[in-house]
């Protein structure tokens, strides 16, 4: 029999909260170099200025353990539970939460979580949105993902025809970002998710935007053409950063897949601002 | 790239007629925040023939909500919301005297419209750097709505505030011309 791992709901809980503050302040550095590159690429001078912005910001929010956005998320957290785990001390979940409240209270981080009816602010921006996966081995990962709400708005969950193929998917993407415009915080980083169920296509789509920025899809050479030739037609938009024009509306399309029914072609896009982030650690 | 021009609130009637789509500005002065639920609140007191608990005329509203401030901080921070969510209320908030609007993205035709009849303007601000604009505020405090938390109307003394004219006088937009120069055939 294999030997089961106790971990302590103290433990995630300190994870949970180190993570979101880390995450609020210190841009990763995938982030960083594809802001740079832009910058260097760019020709129109207001998105420069934009995009050198974003990268002084960066370096302010680093020292001074500001949030880089005041928008510090709805907090998504994705845990991969290794079967031979026990979790001791208390409830799992609620471990998870206390850490999402503690980091949210004593990071100083704002609480943008409320009643949908009301409008009533929950006061320690809980509930956390948990995703759950059961892997083999005996270790818990953590990845801590504030997700702003102006990009979320610019994102859906459609049903594609059967028969749009690669083509129509591409399309559909594309035509999402155009119409998000302004609006999302441009450079976007594109989260896809493609087949499953229309559940499942938004989890793929959320989980693809934890990937490195621009690091291309490993799994599937059709994905990972799909991801360069859906960030090339994005970037001729035009929008450019913040709207201002310029050809950097994208900094990267990050595509996931699984299988779906024969009826249906679950699309779901995910918009993620340039405030990209997200930590991750394992314990 | 022009300098931006230095732009003292209360932000006139002129000041607007002057301001063209693309002009960066910086902005001095002192202004209020509010957003998704405090425009709600205030648009149901238009509806009821009330007063407001602040004053609007000759005002310039930044849709945000910063986030808390730190021990010795002015306050945490602090930048635009998505605008197009206020379009609804708006026009009637300029009807009443509203001058000048802070925010990013779209607006829609009406808000547009309204910007033209009652000489206003809206100003972008750039999403996703709240580190380095929170050092352009001087002064925070809340005047409305506390119960909101960070929806809360305050107010804020400003200095320096990087800002870019989206919507003008005239009709001009910002969003609309970059599109169009930049997917012209070159």
């Amino acid at each position: 029999m294999d030997t089961i791992r106790e971990i302590p709901t103290t433990l995630i809980t300190d994870m949970v909260k180190n993570l979101f503050i880390k995450a609020s302040s210190d841009l990763g550095e995938d982030v960083l170099s594809a802001v740079r590159r832009a910058a260097e690429s760019e020709h129109e001078e207001l998105a420069r200025y934009a995009l050198d912005k974003i990268i002084e910001n960066a370096q302010i929010a680093k020292e001074t353990t500001l949030p880089l956005c005041q928008d510090t998320g709805l907090a998504v957290v994705f845990v991969e539970i290794g079967q031979d785990v026990h979790v001791t001390g208390g409830d799992f979940n609620e471990a998870v939460q206390e850490g999402v409240r503690r980091a949210y209270t004593e990071g100083f981080l704002r609480k943008s979580v409320c009643d949908p009816i009301t409008r009533a602010n929950t006061g320690d921006n809980t509930p956390a949105i948990i995703h759950t996966e059961i892997v083999p081995g005996d270790k818990i990962h953590i990845i801590a993902m504030p997700k702003g709400g102006g990009s979320e708005n610019m994102s859906s969950s459609v049903m594609l025809l059967p028969s749009s193929g690669l083509e129509g998917i591409k399309n559909h993407i594309v035509q999402m970002v155009q119409q998000a415009g302004p609006n999302p915080c441009p450079p976007v980083i594109v989260g896809v998710g493609i087949g499953g169920s229309i559940e499942k296509s938004a989890l793929l789509a959320k989980k693809a935007l934890a990937r490195p920025v621009g690091e291309p899809n490993r799994f599937d050479a059709r994905l990972s053409e799909l991801e360069g030739e859906t960030l090339t037609e994005i970037n001729k938009l035009g929008i450019g950063p913040q709207g201002y024009g310029g050809t950097t509306t994208a900094l990267a399309v990050h595509v996931e897949m699984m299988p779906c029914h024969i009826a249906s072609l679950p699309v779901t896009v995910n918009i993620q601002c340039h405030v990209a982030r997200h930590k991750e650690a394992t314990i | 790239m022009k300098n931006p021009i230095t732009i003292h609130t209360p932000i006139t009637k002129e000041i607007c007629e002057a301001l063209r789509t693309g002009d960066r500005v910086l902005l001095n002065g002192s202004i209020i925040t509010g957003r998704d639920t405090a425009h709600k609140r205030l648009f149901n007191l238009l509806a009821e023939g009330k007063d407001f608990p602040i004053k609007i005329e000759g005002e310039t509203i930044f849709y945000a909500a910063p986030t808390p401030p730190g021990p010795g901080r002015i306050i945490g921070s602090i930048g635009p919301t998505t605008s197009y969510r206020m379009d609804a209320f708006a026009p009637e908030l300029m009807r009443a005297g509203l001058r000048g609007m802070i925010g990013k993205g779209k607006r829609s035709d009406e808000v547009k419209a309204a910007i033209m009849k009652y000489k206003a303007v809206y100003f972008g601000a750039m999403g996703g750097i709240a580190a380095l604009m929170s050092s352009c505020i001087t002064k925070a405090e809340v005047i409305a709505y506390e119960d909101l938390g960070p929806e809360a109307i305050m107010r804020l003394e400003i200095k320096d505030f990087p800002l870019i004219v989206i919507n003008d006088t005239k009709g001009g937009d910002l969003y609309d011309d970059a599109v169009s120069r930049n997917t012209r055939v070159r």
